[in-house]
């Protein structure tokens, strides 16, 4: 069953578009990685598709539900959360209070919100951080934390901004894992933005080109990485030591 | 996305929108022909668009080193105001005490200012350079609380004047303009056109452009951007040093009159685009008008609220300024 | 095999204090009850001086709500104070309404008057130093009004009518009257527990998440908007409050006293010297700053010899605001609070 689905999608910034005309659909319990290389649009996509950013033309549906140009606090309502790149903790706040914060944000009483913000701490593996500040984590905690914040609301699709990215390889493992898990113990649906080639091969189910602001292919991670032409699109790019 | 206009981008770009310049002279003229019928009188309005003007051309000259510095610094500077009036006791002293012409005192202060500017930036200002916007917005509130109220200490609450010698009313389209009025008006588009030449064609000018646009970048090319900041900060305190020594004969000399310029000159800033410098200039002038012009337009009330309505619309709808680049 | 390595993680830092908020609430109530008794031992004079800086602490706890634990810079604060203060002396004087319904009406008026602002500058997204001089221009922009306008008696502002005797209903007392003072502290301890109660329960919370991050907020579901007009609107009333009370001890109240520019600075400095974001930082900075002018007047009514020349001059006391503003800013960014809190959290 489509759980997500986005029609011609389009936005332009000063006149150069910056995304045109990218659709697709991804079903529910799926994992779709969205690949490209540098100003392929990717990050565009992502905005539009979580409501951070107002499409010029296109809809996003949620089950269903047309959430186009919703503002985000009522995508993350409609069942859908993000998480950002850099990474935006509430500064000010504990890992555990930026966690219950976003319990509480869907509703609930105060003191369940801490028991299942507590959870969620636990599910994503940041335990021993829990009343550290949020302020000066390293990076691979920053990541969890974004996870955690995102998972806090039990959102059915969660949108990944380039989770990987800023963490040595070493500890992309268990996050890849932790993703897998969320899937198969407990259906969420997965949209990811990566760079990081190895990931999107494991993780996804399928996996949509872009380039230059326009879907080059979708297919699954071995149709899309034999495509001659995503060959051509990524060549010139950097090789760089991630991929 | 961004709704902070581009100051930096922005600083001393000489190119002017043309068609938005011609757009706010047809606003200025309906104006001006509206407070025509409401006043029925060609002299009341004639004289209302002369002084506009004249007076438009010193909140440009104030307006100028207060962008100049937003610009560079990125420092909203309350400052401001206090530094002009201690201008305008400085020039009511020498003048009252060594019977100099004002003039004279114009050149002594614009030197003065210049190094107390330099001063103030590199022993308080520097100190929270990188901080967050407020704390650099309440250093220079301090500053102003300091300076107005030491004025206030040794000069006392009364109000002081400055005469210009020989000065004398000058008939102009139907007007009459004080001479000083005039003298001061020429002084502001003359120091105006040497900032601007500063800027443009000598290496100094181009060294603050490019830390205004880029920061970092200048520092890559080799540009002390330390030395920049404090030499920016001291030009734009200059020019209101200037200010000072060119409106002492035409105000009440009082320790918040320098204040009362800064509201405006705040609104000339914003105006004319934060860091735009060209544009200070023309946005005094058309707060000069909306001043007076508004006043016959909206009889009973202060002058100054028709500026601000001009200033809180502009801030909504267009925080970039009238002749800032669009976002 | 390489996972092995990532177990050589740092060890986490210590853990963040969680915000005290009942402690907080337990140190008003016993300092409230603790300054009960202070008008009987304290002479006439320096309960003035007390109940000034109560006037101040509450004007500046509505504006630590809005710019501190807000984060929106406010440079206008003297729009929410001009509003108690006029609309509890309009109510007074013209319609003979008491002032306890005046300073409910202030409030009511303040909050929608920041409701308003708040919109069109969010709207606009307004942010920095462009929503500073958008607040400083609103209050100007009253001040410019009321100087002008008869509905309020212009420039000249109000005299509130004086009573033979003693009357609570109209809120006002013989001059000196320890009722005063009592009034003040109960205000002041209903703004601070207001506060409190605010910032710790789930609308404060998530102002506040707003205010460190306002694209993650509404990523976790947070309407932004909303909780930073309710902020805001709190400020206001908040705010309100000090000139609806300012103007019954006063008995006086005009344009430039209610509206100008020196009223929103005063909102300020006692929250910057004392703490910003910090409950008690507007009680400390009012507390420091509220008697300062009382001592420079001293000095400057009989002053030393060598500073004879000054004798009668106003000014020295700001003068001393602006240094002691600078010196915090430069050696003490988070305030007197702000450090001693991180001296004791460090031991």
């Amino acid at each position: 069953m489509t759980l997500l689905r986005v029609e011609g999608l389009t936005k332009s910034f000063k006149g150069l578009r910056a995304v045109d005309d990218v659709g697709f659909e991804v079903a529910e319990g799926a994992i779709l990685g969205i690949i490209g290389p540098n100003g392929a649009g990717k990050t565009t996509t992502f905005n539009l598709v979580a409501g951070a950013l107002a499409p010029d033309a296109g809809t996003v549906q949620l089950d269903g539900t047309d959430i186009t140009g919703r503002p985000p606090h009522r995508v993350l309502a409609a069942g859908m959360a993000r998480t950002f790149q850099l990474m935006r903790p509430f500064y000010s706040m504990s890992v555990l209070e930026n966690v219950t914060i976003a319990v509480l944000a869907g509703g609930g009483s105060r003191r369940t919100a801490r028991t299942a913000a507590a959870e969620v701490i636990e599910r994503v593996g940041l335990a021993r951080w829990r009343d550290a500040p949020s302020e000066g984590l390293p990076t691979a905690a920053l990541k969890r934390l974004e996870l955690a914040r995102a998972l806090a609301s039990r959102p059915r699709v969660l949108l990944l901004d380039e989770v990987l990215a800023g963490l040595v390889p070493a500890e992309r493992v268990p996050v890849m894992d932790l993703l897998d898990e969320l899937r198969s113990q407990e259906g969420v649906t997965l949209v990811f933005v990566e760079h990081i080639m190895a990931a999107v091969m494991r993780l996804s189910d399928s996996v949509l080109v872009l380039d230059l602001g326009r879907v080059l292919t979708h297919g699954s991670p071995e149709e899309v990485t034999r495509d001659p032409r995503v060959i051509e699109a990524y060549l010139g790019e950097e090789p760089d030591a991630d991929r | 996305m961004t709704t902070t206009a581009p100051a930096d981008a922005a600083a001393t770009r000489p190119p002017l929108p043309w068609g938005r310049v011609a757009w706010v002279l047809g606003v200025i003229v309906v104006a001006i022909v509206l407070a025509y019928v409401q006043s029925g009188s060609g002299i009341v309005v004639s004289q209302a668009v002369v002084t506009g003007i004249l007076v438009g051309g010193v909140y440009g000259l104030v307006a100028m080193g207060l962008t100049l510095i937003f610009g560079v610094l990125d420092i909203v500077n309350f400052a401001h105001g206090a530094f002009l009036a201690l201008a305008l006791f400085a020039t009511y002293w020498l003048v009252a005490s060594t019977g100099m012409h004002p003039y004279v005192a114009l050149g002594i202060c614009t030197v003065v200012m210049f190094v107390l500017g330099a001063l103030v930036q590199r022993g308080i200002l520097a100190g929270a350079m990188g901080r967050p916007l407020e704390n650099q917005l309440l250093i220079t509130l301090g500053l102003a609380m300091i300076i107005e109220n030491a004025l206030l200490l040794l000069f006392g609450a009364d109000p002081r004047s400055v005469a210009l010698p020989g000065d004398r009313g000058v008939p102009i389209l139907g007007a009459v303009a004080d001479l000083s009025r005039i003298l001061a008006f020429a002084g502001a588009i003359v120091l105006a056109g040497l900032l601007f030449l500063l800027l443009q064609r000598t290496r100094l000018g181009t060294a603050i452009r490019a830390v205004a646009a880029d920061q970092a970048g200048a520092e890559l090319v080799g540009i002390d951007t330390r030395r920049i900041y404090m030499l920016t900060f001291a030009i734009g305190t200059a020019c209101a040093g200037a200010a000072g020594a060119l409106v002492a004969p035409l105000v009440t000399i009082e320790p918040t009159t320098g204040a009362q310029f800064n509201i405006i000159a705040f609104v000339v800033v914003v105006l004319g685009g934060m860091g735009n410098v060209v544009g200070a200039l023309l946005s005094g002038l058309v707060i000069g008008l909306a001043e007076q012009v508004g006043g016959l337009l909206l009889p009973g009330q202060s002058p100054l609220l028709s500026v601000f309505i001009v200033f809180v619309l502009v801030l909504f709808l267009r925080p970039q300024g009238l002749f800032g680049r669009s976002g | 095999m390489t996972a092995a390595t990532t177990t050589a993680e740092p060890a986490p830092p210590a853990a963040l204090p969680r915000q005290p908020w009942n402690r907080h609430l337990a140190v008003v109530a016993v300092l409230a009850v603790l300054l009960v008794p202070l008008p009987l031992v304290l002479p006439g004079a320096q309960e003035a001086v007390v109940v000034r800086v109560m006037i101040f602490a509450i004007l500046s706890i509505g504006w630590n709500v809005m710019s501190g634990f807000g984060g929106m810079f406010s440079f206008g604060h003297a729009a929410y104070f001009g509003l108690g203060a006029y609309t509890t002396a309009w109510l007074l004087v013209e319609r003979d309404v008491s002032p306890w319904i005046g300073m409910a009406a202030g409030m009511v008026v303040a909050a929608a008057f920041a409701v308003v602002i708040g919109f069109l500058a969010l709207r606009y997204e307004l942010r920095g130093a462009y929503f500073a001089l958008a607040t400083f221009a609103f209050a100007e922009m009253l001040r410019l009004w009321a100087t002008n306008s008869d509905f309020v008696h212009r420039a000249e502002g109000y005299h509130v009518p004086l009573l033979p005797e003693n009357s609570w209903w109209y809120l006002q007392f013989e001059p000196g009257s320890p009722h005063y003072f009592w009034i003040a502290l109960a205000l002041t301890v209903a703004a601070l527990v207001v506060s409190i109660l605010f910032l710790r329960s789930r609308a404060g919370q998530f102002a506040l998440a707003a205010r460190d991050d306002e694209e993650a907020a509404a990523s976790v579901g947070i309407p932004v908007m909303r909780y930073k007009l309710m902020t805001m609107a709190l400020a206001g009333a908040i705010s309100s409050v000090a000139g609806a009370f300012y103007v019954q001890y006063y008995l006086f109240v005009d344009p430039d006293l209610a509206f100008g520019s020196s009223q929103s600075i005063q909102a300020i400095l006692p929250a910057v010297i004392g703490g910003v974001a910090t409950i008690w930082g507007p009680v400390i900075g009012a507390a420091v700053l509220g008697p300062l002018s009382d001592v420079t007047a001293t000095v400057l009514r009989n002053p030393p010899p060598f500073l004879d020349f000054l004798q009668g001059r106003g000014g020295l006391d700001v003068i001393l605001y602006g240094l002691l503003l600078i010196v915090i800013i430069l050696l003490l960014p988070k305030g007197i609070y702000g450090a001693l809190r991180d001296r004791w959290s460090r031991r």
